[in-house]
């Protein structure tokens, strides 16, 4: 199946060399650029899905070289990429949904999404809100009242910075909610998601906005509530907690794995990287790692993935316009 | 439940693990610049290569840590270039010791202080790890904000000759802390940033630290060359430690084993605070008797044991609540989560052979690290006898590629040229390089944990006084202002 979607792919795009498509398909002495250090999401979306995976499907030629250049939020990646890689057919770059929140936010310059091509994404972390178990507040709306009626008495506190994914998240349900100044929500970033979550455990904060697979460790250990996912439906993982969908704020967002590569490049090369992101995202290996990683199945690739990039560029950058984090 | 433990620890495989890791650490941490974090991040690539087991990858990791941090002191007490801000306080009086000729001494005592330290500390690890993974919950922001102020007071402890200099040299730490995009502000407001935009993530403290030390070790070489005045490194001595040295410094390798492994506990206070806190307690105990500052082996054991039982307790808040203590334990944890493990505190019940396996193999390799590291002292403590010409080189030639390494800028190496110049006028002028690492380890901590604290308490300054720990800490830093003058009082009354 892989090799006839790879062929016949080649087959459209690069007539001349469909004769031996399997071989002219594969590419070899590629690079995965990870825009952080080792360990943590971009690390582990070069490293497992793309390096480790593709190989192991056998969809690139040899290994695939790792490479790890943290700086400026994946900013300084960023403009590695689009400065001085710009045709390079070889490289992917890791992304999520930060990455779109600080293309919205301008954080890395003058920079676009069009200064790239958007490849694929292959696994979601969706968003969650949550409690200490014995919190006062039961349900969405419980807090979602306090919000209204009292924000400074319900510190929420995530892992990203002020204006970031974390924080945007919460005010989507506040927005939601009909809540006109966000800017009276109380957000207190801390340094990741671990430390977060120890705030709302000790009932120093009211609630915790982040990913699911920061929480599952927590709640099973029965110290925390999921008092909303912001997901379609419900995640198996999180046990019998609520979507905000559910009750009654429309709000669905979580961060994403992907990858984008350089905007350079054929689109030869741009479709076979779509179809190796694509094969591996079908993969039952995948979906079996996934599901260790806390990961829930998203996938999205090509013009679809660039539609939604370019979508969730526009409603952070609006909703950050609001908040005061960009002009 | 420990022999199950050791059981884990003693297989074939993670008893290799060990050794490697901790071989590999030692060396990697002698290199300037590079410390746990980067050995670890370096190292990591071979776990998923290998397959490794979550517990056997720890086990790897945990041997990488301890391995470097006294990797890190070798260079700290030989070459005045430590690898971490918490190897600085090593360097205050490993470095004159090694400068009279006592390099072995220097060296052996970081050795036992290290082993002491650690293997005291896994003891305070088996017993009251859960107990104490409450602290980590109880410590908010206004409770870590008075810690910070508390190891301010280590400043006292700093000003050989002027209090005055010391606090210029903290404050200039906390101006560099303040460089970069302020995350607790709407839009990141960018501090300082002068419209460089790799100054946006701030400077890091490695590149200050090899800067303000190692750097400037070679401007100073440099100019008392070209002055003539190349100082002669005193002839090594034999004799390693005394038992008199030995027995002088046991009260303070176990004070400072406890004061780092409670400090380790806290997520965030990390190692650095540790060996500050514990060098000043110590200095102060010794009083006028000391010789701290000018070469004083017990300012060797203090912040060496202290760093060692930190890195045990930030093990802490790791295996019992998920949550990394420490930089170094978020990479290892977030290492552990590209393995399939779920953070969290059912990674106790999860991965059952994490946390005794942990504990046991840390016996072992503070066992391997002592009986690999004391044979090789002597012949450690000949790279002295290598004529500076040769040596001064290969320190700069070390620092450009261990800060090389750590981003893969050249605008760090230029910032590290910088401090360097900085440190060789602070040295020249007789300025304290240590203050300047306080300032800037603590600099961005005091600050984020100040401003989440009053954003809680809606501006109540009330919320930095109105627990009891906050309050506990406030009359240890009261006390340990206080303390050396009410004692030198009471002397000069008693003669």
């Amino acid at each position: 199946m892989r090799k006839i979607v790879i062929s016949s792919l080649c087959a459209l795009s690069l007539g001349v060399a469909s004769f031996n498509p399997a071989i002219a398909a594969k590419l070899s002495g590629t690079e995965c650029l990870a825009p952080a250090g080792a360990g943590g999401g971009w690390d582990f979306t070069c490293r497992v899905p793309a390096a480790q995976m593709m190989q192991k499907l056998n969809l690139i030629d040899g290994s695939m070289k790792v490479v790890n250049m943290s700086g400026s939020g994946g900013g300084k990646a960023f403009s590695h990429v689009v400065t001085t890689r710009n045709t390079d057919e070889k490289l992917i770059v890791a992304a999520s949904a930060a990455t779109a929140t600080r293309l919205a936010q301008k954080v890395y310059g003058d920079y676009e999404a069009d200064d790239v091509r958007w490849v694929g994404a292959l696994g979601m972390d969706y968003g969650v809100i949550v409690v200490a178990k014995d919190s006062a507040y039961k349900t969405l709306d419980d807090l979602v009242n306090q919000f209204k009626s009292n924000p400074r008495r319900a510190a929420i506190v995530g892992g990203s910075s002020v204006g970031g994914w974390d924080h945007i998240k919460a005010l989507l349900i506040a927005k939601e909610a009909g809540i006109k100044n966000l800017r009276s929500i109380n957000y207190i970033p801390f340094d990741n998601g671990g430390k977060a979550m120890l705030e709302v455990i000790s009932g120093r904060a009211a609630a915790f906005t982040g990913d699911s697979s920061e929480v599952i460790g927590q709640l099973k250990a029965g110290k925390v509530r999921v008092l909303a996912v912001l997901s379609d439906k419900r995640i198996p993982a999180l046990g019998d907690a609520k979507t905000a969908k559910e009750q009654g704020y429309d709000v669905v967002g979580g961060n994403w794995r992907a990858f984008y590569a350089p905007a350079g490049i054929s689109d030869a090369s741009y479709n076979n990287w779509v179809s190796a992101v694509k094969s591996v995202a079908m993969s039952p290996e995948w979906s079996d790692l996934r599901e260790k990683n806390g990961l829930a199945e998203f996938t999205s690739f090509g013009s679809d993935f660039d539609g939604f990039v370019r979508n969730q560029i526009a409603n952070v950058a609006a909703i950050s316009k609001e908040l005061g984090v960009t002009k | 439940m420990l022999l199950h433990g050791f059981s884990v620890a003693l297989s074939g495989l993670n008893v290799f693990l060990v050794f490697i890791g901790v071989f590999l650490g030692t060396i990697i941490g002698m290199l300037p610049g590079i410390g746990p974090i980067n050995a670890i991040a370096i190292l990591f690539p071979i776990v998923l290569q290998f397959e490794l087991t979550p517990a056997s990858a720890l086990i790897f990791f945990a041997g990488i840590f301890y391995g470097s941090q006294y990797g890190n002191s070798i260079s700290s007490i030989l070459l005045n270039v430590p690898g971490t801000s918490s190897a600085a306080v090593t360097c205050i009086d490993g470095n004159p010791l090694a400068k009279q000729g006592r390099a072995g001494s220097a060296l052996a005592m970081s050795a036992v202080a290290s082993f002491s330290g650690g293997v005291l500390s896994i003891f305070l690890l088996v017993l009251f790890a859960p107990l104490l993974s409450k602290l980590a919950i109880d410590f908010g922001p206004a409770e870590y904000f008075v810690l910070m102020v508390c190891a301010f007071t280590a400043l006292t402890s700093f000003s050989h000759g002027s209090f005055i200099k010391a606090v210029f040299s903290a404050i200039l730490g906390l101006a560099i802390a303040t460089v970069g995009i302020d995350e607790l502000s709407f839009g990141g407001m960018r501090r300082f940033t002068f419209g460089v935009e790799e100054l946006g993530d701030g400077i890091d403290f490695i590149v200050v630290v090899i800067g303000v030390f190692a750097i400037s070790e070679v401007f100073l070489f440099l100019s008392d060359m070209s002055s003539g005045a190349v100082q002669k490194v005193a002839p090594l001595k034999s004799v390693l430690l005394s038992l008199k040295e030995l027995k002088d410094s046991v009260a303070g390798i176990l004070r400072s084993c406890v004061t780092g492994f409670l400090v380790g506990v806290l997520p965030g206070a990390g190692a650095t605070i540790a060996s500050f806190l514990a060098y000043n307690t110590e200095k102060k105990m010794a009083g006028d008797k000391g010789n701290f500052g000018k070469g004083d082996l017990r300012g060797v054991a203090a912040p060496e044991s202290a760093n060692n039982s930190s890195a045990v307790g930030s093990f802490i808040p790791l295996l019992v609540l998920g949550v990394p203590g420490s930089e170094t334990t978020a990479v290892m944890l977030a290492a552990l989560i590209t393995l399939g493990v779920t953070p969290g505190p059912t990674m106790l019940t999860d991965q059952p052979d994490m946390f005794w396996g942990v504990a046991a193999s840390m016996f072992i390799g503070n066992m391997v690290l002592i009986v690999l590291n004391l044979p090789l002292v002597k012949l450690l403590a000949k790279i002295l006898l290598v004529p500076r010409w040769i040596l001064m080189p290969l320190i700069a030639i070390l620092s450009i590629v261990g800060v090389y390494v750590l981003n893969g800028s050249e605008f760090d190496l230029l910032l590290m040229l910088i401090f360097g110049v900085i440190g060789f006028i602070m040295r020249k002028t007789d300025f304290p390089l240590a203050p300047l690492i306080l300032g800037l380890v603590l600099g961005g901590l005091i600050e984020v944990n100040f401003r989440r604290a009053l954003t809680y308490s809606y501006g109540e300054f009330s919320t930095f006084y109105d627990s009891p720990i906050t309050i506990g800490l406030w009359l240890i830093t009261l006390f340990s202002l206080v303390a050396p003058f009410a004692i030198r009082k009471l002397k000069n009354r008693s003669q």
